[in-house]
């Protein structure tokens, strides 16, 4: 083992080509390969276990106020609520995943073309918005906060479950009226990034401990299947995040 | 003032698959060959941490960067076309290898109807068969005189695969054999066995076996890591232009690419071209390449655009039908259904790109039409390429959007549903076509592509007959409840259906309804060759990318050829 493990890498993808041919081998080569990575680079293993347990990044890099923060908190949670599935938005971590993508290129639409002149375009354009997401999430969380104030007189997070869902529901069905974008088109970009807050990989902020995946039975970033693909049984297996795959 | 460099034999505008596939047989035929890309390099080992579904197949991290070029879209003439802002419906390539990269290697042969639809359309059911404006017609090419073609580029990938019982004849068997087979795909396969059709995998550019091509690249054994389709391969498992043809250029010492390299011209005299113009946007320095030969072979959509860029070719007019260039844009449909399985769970989560299993007895004219109103088909198949958490929240039909019913049901069914698909074949029609944005302007002042384009009759009947086979099988496969695709609407640039967009500089027999002839060699300036599914005059009902590496091995010969007598060679 110890005299694969210092193959170069084009070597040993070579050789691995060749050994994978009639056999098993699929399983090996990816642990192979992940443990000659490791070797090759030692300093990304952390030496004090307790190091990786903090949450330093649990903190704004978007938001700028707290009351904001947990109107989105609240409606995440209403979108993936805690159940006897298992946890709901909020433990896993998605607000402040949410909070992350925000001040990244997806809440900058850096990779989105964002030249003018603008127009609303029909449903089979999809988003022309002048606005960049992290100013629709911005003036949507303000109208939240509004809508709740002037129909239940309390702020958002305060409300019981079914008025926020009511609050919710009138921005999916398009009633809420904003200004640039579609109240529509706000909440299903909140939908779209709650879900993946769930289940992107636990690096970005959500889908803590890999509680997502565990609750999908989905075993995260696996290297191989080529021992498993053929089983009659469903399979269960220990999900991998990139940070184990990185470390192991 | 751009700077003029030394002449070389030949340019390609792209690196991708068709980029790579001229590369390698010209540089081996001792030509001197530029590719210029306007993306990075990039290597097998660039994927190691690549299993990140966020970054790579939500983000695009592999693929076109659509701030800085995209096109514009409307449904019909009467819209104003506005930019697709982000990718949705199909996704483009970037960087070095393409869309050839992250492509999934599902690498299946047009049929010999394909190549002689109109012609084997009108000998069975008559010349009112094909409905007014339907721009359907033969390739000016046939299965047998291509085959030789696909069997240069199945070598070059290794492609593994077992014989279609109902497909075009083959020279050579696949050169590598089928990818395994699961109890997912067992059970499709026995479903259609009863209902009397005949299944076969998948030929697959995720290798079965390692495997050495004819330039001596190694090709290795697919992991089943699920990671592959919108990912690269860390294993160099799945057949890309980086592993397969692109270091058999290079090994030549004929070949450079630049990288960095954005075209922005064919420079064109009315009756060749005499190289291009492009800007290297690191250091936004203009350089024009000249060359002997051009090939385009930037994908479909930047293909048509060059020609229209730089009036290489009549623009087609969709008013009076005449004109060339842009017109007969096709792309896919995708009629199936899903089956959602109540006592049994899939490892769905397992996969390869191209992992499955097809059938093809409602492909084309193996089913009679006589009593149809449509014509054509496409294949039906079940897929296990791997689903992810993210992108993968099934819910039966009436189930909420969001909230504790949504959470339920997607996390019971996403290890059990099972999807039975089809991709069927889209017809050229009148009204669906390529053109210059009169607003829109990419990133170096280049107006932006237009495509007006809308799903036609022709397709939501063909879409309803498929739908409903498709739902037969997944019944049949004993699903608790078959859900099947709802009636096909209005075409949408939001949701990714597929990257199989084709047409817009057509081949064909005769100038006045083809772009290029069957060398891929354009009419109006012979050292011109415009490479890829530009080409098509149909798309067909399975993937492209064979016909599109068979289709640039011709045009490789093509090249030779005309290098040696420099003339149009049909
Ligand atoms: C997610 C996905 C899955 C797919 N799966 C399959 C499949 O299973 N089976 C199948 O048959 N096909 C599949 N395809 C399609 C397949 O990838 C394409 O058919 C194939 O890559 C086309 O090759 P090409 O050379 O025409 O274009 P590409 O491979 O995309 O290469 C074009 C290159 O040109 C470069 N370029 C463009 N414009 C310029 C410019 N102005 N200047 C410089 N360079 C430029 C681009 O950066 C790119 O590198 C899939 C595609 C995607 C996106
Ligand atoms: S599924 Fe196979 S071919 Fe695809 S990326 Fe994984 S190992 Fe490579």
């Amino acid at each position: 083992m110890a005299d694969e493990e210092t193959y170069s890498r084009r070597e040993f993808l070579r050789k691995s080509g060749y050994a994978a041919g009639g056999l098993v081998g699929g399983g090996l080569i990816a642990s192979l390969i992940t443990k000659q990575v490791m070797e090759e680079d030692p300093k990304t293993n952390p030496s004090d276990p307790n190091l990786s347990n903090d949450h330093f990044n649990d903190a704004f890099m978007f938001f700028t106020n707290r009351d904001d923060f947990r109107v989105l908190a609240s409606s995440c949670e209403r979108i993936f609520p805690d159940d006897e599935n298992g946890p709901g938005a909020i433990r896993l971590g998605v607000p402040f995943y949410i909070d992350h993508q925000l001040a990244g290129p997806w809440g900058n639409n850096t990779k989105e073309y964002m030249l003018g002149p603008f127009y609303k375009g029909k449903r089979t354009q999809g988003y022309q918005s002048r606005l960049n997401r992290g100013e629709i999430f911005r003036q949507g969380i303000q109208k939240i906060k509004v809508m709740s104030q002037m129909e239940f007189q309390k702020s958002f997070q305060e409300l019981e479950a079914d008025q926020q869902d009511n609050i919710l529901s009138a921005f999916a069905q398009n009633k809420v009226n904003m200004s640039g974008t579609s109240s529509a088109e706000f909440f299903e970009l909140m939908r779209a990034a709650t879900i993946e807050g769930v289940y992107a990989d636990p690096m970005y902020g959500g889908n803590r401990n890999m509680e997502g995946w565990k609750m999908k039975d989905f075993p995260g970033a696996q290297m191989a299947y080529i021992r498993q693909i053929q089983s009659d049984q469903f399979i269960e297996m220990k999900p991998q995040s990139l940070h184990n795959m990185l470390n192991k | 003032m751009p700077k003029t460099l030394p002449k070389v034999d030949v340019v390609t505008v792209g690196v991708g698959w068709t980029g790579g596939i001229l590369a390698a047989e010209l540089a081996r035929d001792g030509m001197k060959v530029v590719g210029l890309e306007r993306g990075k390099e990039r290597t097998t080992a660039d994927y190691l941490h690549g299993h990140d579904e966020l970054r790579y197949a939500l983000r695009y991290k592999l693929m076109q960067d659509v701030s800085k070029e995209t096109i514009t879209f409307r449904n019909n003439r009467g819209q104003r076309a506005l930019p697709m802002r982000q990718l949705g419906s199909f996704l483009l390539g970037e960087n070095l290898g393409g869309a050839g990269v992250h492509w999934n290697g599902q690498t299946y042969r047009f049929f010999p109807y394909d190549f002689e639809i109109k012609s084997l359309t009108e000998k069975k059911y008559g010349k009112e068969k094909i409905k007014k404006d339907y721009l359907v017609q033969d390739w000016g090419i046939t299965y047998n005189e291509m085959e030789p073609y696909y069997d240069q580029f199945e070598k070059a990938c290794g492609i593994s695969g077992e014989e279609n019982p109902m497909a075009g004849k083959r020279s050579n068997p696949y050169p590598t054999p089928p990818m395994k087979s699961t109890p997912i795909l067992e059970k499709f396969k026995k479903a259609t066995k009863q209902l009397g059709y005949q299944p076969y995998q998948i030929p697959s550019a995720n290798l079965s076996e390692p495997y050495m091509n004819q330039y001596d690249q190694q090709i290795n054994a697919c992991q089943y890591c699920a990671f592959c389709e919108r990912f690269g391969c860390e294993y160099g498992a799945k057949s890309d232009p980086v592993v397969t043809v692109i270091p058999a250029a290079k090994k030549t010492g004929n070949y450079e690419i630049r990288y960095h390299s954005n075209v922005t011209e064919v420079l064109y005299d009315g009756e060749k071209v005499t190289g291009v113009k492009y800007v290297d946007i690191y250091s936004g320095e203009e350089y024009i390449q000249p060359a002997e030969v051009v090939a385009l072979t930037s994908y479909v959509m930047n293909n048509v655009k060059f020609l229209l860029m730089s009036n290489i070719g009549e623009p087609y007019n969709p008013n009076t039908g005449r004109g060339v260039v842009g017109r007969s844009y096709c792309y896919q449909i995708l009629p199936g259904a899903t089956g959602f399985y109540d006592e049994e769970q899939f490892n769905s989560f397992m996969g390869a790109g191209a992992l499955g299993t097809s059938i093809n007895d409602f492909y084309g004219d193996n089913f009679d039409h006589s009593d149809l109103d449509f014509i054509h088909g496409g294949v039906i198949s079940i897929t296990q390429t791997g689903k992810r958490p993210i992108a993968n929240n099934p819910t039966p039909p009436d189930t909420p959007r969001w909230g504790k019913e949504f959470k339920r049901n997607s996390i019971k069914y996403y290890t059990r549903t099972l999807s039975v698909g089809s991709q069927g074949a889209s017809l050229p029609h009148r009204e669906n076509y390529l053109d210059l944005d009169p607003t829109y302007k990419d990133a170096y002042g280049l107006p932006l592509l237009r495509m007006t384009y809308n799903f036609t009759d022709q397709d939501k009947k063909l879409h309803r007959y498929i739908t409903k086979k498709t739902a037969e099988i997944s019944e049949r496969m004993g699903a608790s409840k078959t859900v099947p695709h709802p009636e096909l609407k209005d075409y949408s640039i939001v949701p990714y259906q597929t990257t199989h967009n084709t047409g817009g500089a057509i081949m064909g027999e005769d100038p006045n309804t083809s772009v290029v002839n069957s060398y891929l060699q354009h009419w109006d300036a012979d050292n011109l060759f415009v490479v890829g599914a530009s080409a098509f005059p149909h798309n067909g009902g399975v993937n492209p990318t064979d016909t599109v590496g068979a289709l640039a091995y011709r045009a490789a010969e093509g090249i030779k050829m005309y290098r040696k007598n420099g003339e149009l060679l049909v």
